[in-house]
């Protein structure tokens, strides 16, 4: 799985989840200050990324991911992984 | 000695009781508390809860709740056998609340018992009072929730003093010629009994929000799916779900996960109510009814869940 496939399967569930525009998902955006998309949405964000991409993400990890490049990283770094 | 051959049973009368005095967003934050309405309704989807007054207890706010569900269903006190009551906040643990309940509502000497699942209560002994209607134990049961979670808060917590409220239902349980109540899908998760409770040696509610809200979002859609599955029906075939009212978003996200169709009406009581622990499902299901979006004979999921943890959730067919 490429970091762009990565990107996409994430913007599908941010924009499902938190209604945000699939192509305002892009990585230098900010969850909370761009996207407006506060920490209970990041909950679900994280349990869904967790069944689609098969990796786990900690509500402890969770807080350090601030951008969606920190979550795009932090997945293909997780699935690298397993 | 037999018993009787297996029948089926059904809620036959639904009854409320929500305490007068009204706790607004605005008046938390009047009071000092750290926060907005603007917050809090965006976090939780709630507004305002109710209060009990000093006067009120859980004895007094189920034992009007049972009188109402009972007034409702067309039964006199004299036909009643079982009660159940649902709580988790009574102040003193010694004795149980069930039999005074009983006798305040003109049935004294019937069974009697509380049922302490926290917020999972209602379900678990919704499913308790219909297994005895089944097996032919009791004839008639009336199962109450009631809470005074007001008895069990810090109002300098605002991680959970903006949740919870006061309140009490009740429903009749009696025989019936089809399916009234399905069976119940349940379960727990002692090691989780630390997430949402008062603490040893502390006196007051504390939560850890996060991980409750993982836990409900993605613990739940199993059970709930289970419980369509034990009646028989799809979650496409429901009129209505009632989820436990914990906060606005755990009931969107199980919601969105189980995939229900817009035809599904999603009960919505948490606006006005806070969060009532085992009071919960009974009055989002008698405040659903009161709307006149679903019809008598439409199925229902209720999917009461919480504190210890525990779950229990069961399809029953609106009276």
């Amino acid at each position: 799985m490429t970091e762009q496939d990565i990107l996409n399967g994430l913007a599908t569930i941010v924009n499902e989840i938190a209604g945000v525009p699939v192509g305002d998902v892009t990585p230098t955006k900010s969850f909370i200050d761009d996207l407006d998309v506060d920490s209970l949405a990041m909950v679900e964000i994280a349990t869904a990324a967790e069944d689609h991409f098969g990796v786990r993400i900690p509500d402890d990890d969770l807080k350090d991911l601030r951008t969606v490049g920190d979550a795009v990283a932090y997945i293909e770094k997780a699935g690298v992984a397993v | 000695m037999t018993a009787s051959a297996l029948r089926h049973a059904r809620i036959s009368g639904v009854g409320e009781h929500r305490p007068a005095r009204v706790l607004s967003n605005d008046d938390l934050a009047a009071k000092g508390l750290d926060t907005t309405d603007e917050w809090i309704r965006t976090r939780t989807g709630i507004s305002s809860r109710r209060v009990a007054a000093e006067t009120e207890s859980v004895i007094t706010m189920g034992a009007d709740a049972a009188a109402k569900a009972m007034a409702e269903a067309g039964v006199d006190a004299a036909e009643i056998d079982l009660l159940v009551l649902a709580t988790c906040s009574m102040r003193n643990a010694i004795p149980g609340g069930a039999a005074r309940i009983a006798s305040a509502v003109g049935a004294r000497g019937i069974g009697a018992f509380d049922l302490n699942a926290a917020c999972g209560g209602f379900s678990y002994a919704l499913s308790v009072a219909a297994d005895a209607v089944r097996c032919g134990t009791a004839q008639r049961v009336v199962v109450v929730g009631s809470e005074k979670l007001t008895d069990w808060i810090d109002w300098t917590d605002r991680g959970t003093c903006i949740l919870f409220g006061d309140g009490a239902a009740a429903v009749v349980v009696e025989p019936s010629e089809s399916m009234g109540i399905g069976p119940v899908a349940w379960g727990s998760d002692g090691d989780g009994h630390a997430l949402v409770g008062v603490p040893e040696g502390d006196w007051a509610i504390r939560m850890d929000g996060q991980a409750v809200f993982r836990w409900a979002t993605t613990e739940l859609t199993p059970v709930a799916r289970r419980a369509c599955e034990l009646a028989g029906i799809t979650t496409d075939e429901l009129a209505a779900f009632v989820p436990h009212q914990a906060n606005a978003r755990i009931v969107a996200a199980i919601a969105r996960v189980l995939r229900l169709p817009e035809s599904v009406v999603i009960a919505h009581d948490i606006a006005e109510t806070g969060n009532t622990s085992a009071a919960s499902v009974p009055l989002a299901l008698s405040r659903l009814i009161a709307s006149g979006q679903v019809k008598s004979g439409d199925p229902a999921l209720l999917l009461a869940f919480g504190a210890g943890l525990t779950y229990a959730g069961q399809v029953i067919r609106i009276p």
